[in-house]
């Protein structure tokens, strides 16, 4: 017994060592001292000049990005423009994630350098981990609407868009109403994208119902009741749409986001979308900075990106409304044709708060289920 | 049985001492699948425990236990055992029937040899590619559902059954009852047939002899099977989760709701407490099923 034990510690003690040995070695002096100023750098000037940030950021060489579908608001064409204009390794893992994975990642890779160095997340869940961010104000951060950013900077709404319903025109008549769906000629047609207990595209679309429905952003209840009576009506599908299902014209009538739909517009001849103009119910997703981003320069660099003016104009390229479109349009360098192109929305946008996002989401947890099935 | 029975217990007077002194070595062997059972059964499970009693912030609380007695989790559990139990009843019905007509064939005929095979891999076949299986099949645009609509003239976008429980049923049946004739099998065979010739012998009709013969033998063995198909079905995720997408009719799916929500935060305790009661309804199954178990054995041996 007593040779094998101490051979067992002799073998983890190896393996102990090993380990260590693979430890990433200790950045040289020049080095952690720069990215621990970028770390904590709230403005370009703190780097010095754009052209410093751009230095610093090109010295990390890398960009880990999370949870960015290519299909999802021009994404693919943001990612690849960012990497070829400043010779930067954009690393996208898991494209389909959820917000909530995005920071499930950050906790779990915390001090590696696979962590998400910026987030891209909805509402409640950025809301609920502001701890996590690192504030910082990019040069175009004073043309960005009040209500559309916190004054830190800690986050930024980035883009966003309204609920929308697209349909395929060829197979479904026009929609004017939400009523429409009820009719007949849906039978076994619409679908939503996701469960809305789950999916915050989905949780806006039955907010949309509900204000349609003479409810507001504080009763939901009018919503669940429409859906009920789609199931009802039996034309409520309960699959969950993605682009497959689209083109293969399994769900001929999704409800979600507008920029969600126009994609969907280039795959899909006589795809169209409608929003309903008593019901504009906008969302804007949030842009962060990890405050633990491996590549914290790099991580600067692609926010400096995303709210500049090609910034902007590339998520607009992808049917999403930038952040900073009205302050472009006055200056006239928002693409004015691609604008033109979205789905018009009259009346004032409806965003519901986050308190009243919760109180909705209480009543959706125990109701949904009951109500579609 | 008679030959090997007066030996059983001869085996472990012949070797008092050594069996003593050697008895560290084999326990050794066992250690790899101590450490398997502790990380992947015992670790898990104290997890799930801990977390159930636990609030957000960490410290105790009955909260999260409370929440189960919510109409959306009672219902979900309501709507788990309705699935687990029919799933169950119809594999284990037409398992048995399955199971009785192979055993009726000679042991080397190539059906009987087909049948068995064919179930052994089709009791595992649950999962994504199930369920997609069944999409392809008789979902919205499936293959069937076309076929059916050009030739009987029904809706040719079908109905929305398949994607709630009327549909889980039927896709948990299509594993379930190859399972039942997996394991039902064994206990068919030992049905021997002297048995059946001491009942004809005594003047037993065809009837009788299953009625007050077979039946009471095969009785435990059925039930422990179909409670054994129970907990299969009620422990089953992926399936369900790769063919329902709205509304969580099922508590393992309502984990999921509870682990993945965007819009309702701060569930994973609840995510364990659901768990716990998963763990106690599987424990009472696997209790009733090593009661029947030996109920089995006392027959049989």
């Amino acid at each position: 017994m007593k040779p094998i034990t101490s051979l067992v510690s002799v073998v983890a003690l190896i393996s102990t060592a090993a380990l260590a040995g693979c430890a990433p070695p200790e950045d040289n002096s020049s080095d952690s001292a720069g990215s621990s100023d970028a770390a904590s750098a709230t403005s370009v000037a703190d780097f010095g000049t754009m052209d410093d940030l751009i230095a610093a950021a090109q010295e990390e060489g890398e960009l880990n990005v999370i949870a960015l579908p290519p299909d999802w608001a021009n994404y693919a064409e943001i990612i690849s423009t960012f990497a070829d204009k400043y010779d930067i390794k954009v690393n996208s893992a898991q494209p389909d994630a959820a917000s909530q994975d995005e920071i499930n990642a950050a906790d779990q890779l915390k001090g590696t350098d696979r962590a998400p160095d910026v987030f891209d997340l909805g509402q409640s869940v950025a809301l609920a981990n502001t701890d996590m961010f690192a504030p910082y104000k990019v040069e175009t951060f004073d043309s960005i609407p009040e209500e559309f950013k916190d004054a830190d900077g800690t986050y930024v709404n980035d883009y966003g868009g309204f609920m929308s319903v697209g349909y395929d025109s060829t197979v479904v008549p026009e929609i004017d109403s939400l009523e429409d769906l009820l009719g007949p000629e849906f039978k076994g047609k619409v679908a939503l994208n996701g469960d809305p207990t789950q999916a915050g595209a989905a949780f806006s679309g039955v907010v949309m119902a509900s204000v349609v429905n003479g409810g507001s952003v504080d009763d939901i209840a009018p919503g669940v009741e429409f859906f009920k009576k789609l199931k009802a009506a039996g034309n409520f599908l309960p699959v969950d749409p993605t682009a497959a299902t689209i083109e293969s014209g399994q769900t001929p009538v999704v409800i979600d986001w507008d920029y969600l739909n126009a994609a969907e517009a280039t795959n899909v001849e006589g795809w169209m979308s409608y929003v309903p103009a008593e019901a504009p119910i906008a969302g804007y997703y949030f842009q962060a900075i990890n405050a633990d981003a491996p590549h914290p320069a790099a991580a600067r660099l692609w926010q400096e990106f995303l709210f500049s003016d090609e910034g902007q104009n590339l998520w607009l390229a992808g049917g999403a409304r930038p952040v900073r479109a009205e302050a472009m349009a006055e200056a006239g360098t928002l693409d004015q044709e691609l604008y033109d192109a979205l789905p018009e929305v009259a009346g004032e946008p409806i965003i519901p708060t986050n308190e009243q996002t919760e109180l909705m989401a209480a009543y959706l947890a125990d109701n949904w289920a009951k109500a579609i099935s | 049985m008679t030959s090997t029975a007066p030996l059983a217990p001869a085996a472990p007077d012949s070797k008092p001492g050594r069996g003593r002194r050697l008895s560290v070595g084999p326990s050794w062997g066992l250690l790899p699948f101590l450490v398997f059972i502790g990380i992947f059964l015992l670790i898990p499970t104290v997890t799930v425990v801990v977390g159930a009693f636990q609030n957000e912030a960490g410290g105790f609380s009955l909260e999260k236990v409370q929440a189960l007695g919510g109409d959306t989790p009672l219902r979900a559990l309501r709507q788990s055992i309705v699935l687990s139990f029919t799933s169950a009843l119809v594999g284990a019905v037409l398992g048995a029937l399955l199971a009785y007509l192979v055993v009726t064939a000679p042991p080397s005929s190539i059906l009987r040899r087909a049948v068995t095979s064919i179930c052994g891999v089709l009791a595992q076949f649950g999962g994504v590619t199930l369920a997609f299986a069944w999409i392809a099949t008789l979902g919205f645009s499936g293959l069937l559902t076309d076929l059916m609509a050009n030739a009987f003239g029904t809706d040719p976008n079908g109905s929305s059954w398949l994607y709630e429980l009327p549909g889980l049923i039927l896709v948990y049946s299509y594993f379930q009852i190859p399972l039942m004739v997996i394991v039902f099998l064994p206990a068919l065979e030992g049905l021997r047939p002297q048995w059946r010739e001491a009942a004809v012998n005594l003047g037993a009709t065809t009837s009788q002899y299953w009625l007050q013969v077979a039946f009471p033998l095969l009785r435990p063995a059925f039930l422990g099977s179909a409670l054994l198909l129970f907990a299969n079905a009620f422990a089953a995720y992926a399936t369900a989760a790769a063919l329902v997408s709205q509304g969580a009719p099922i508590t393992p799916l309502l984990i999921r709701s509870a682990l993945t929500s965007e819009v309702v935060l701060g569930q994973a305790n609840f995510g364990f407490a659901l768990a716990l009661e998963m763990i106690v309804v599987v424990a009472i199954v696997m209790g009733l099923y090593a009661w029947l178990l030996r109920r089995t054995s006392r027959w049989l041996g």
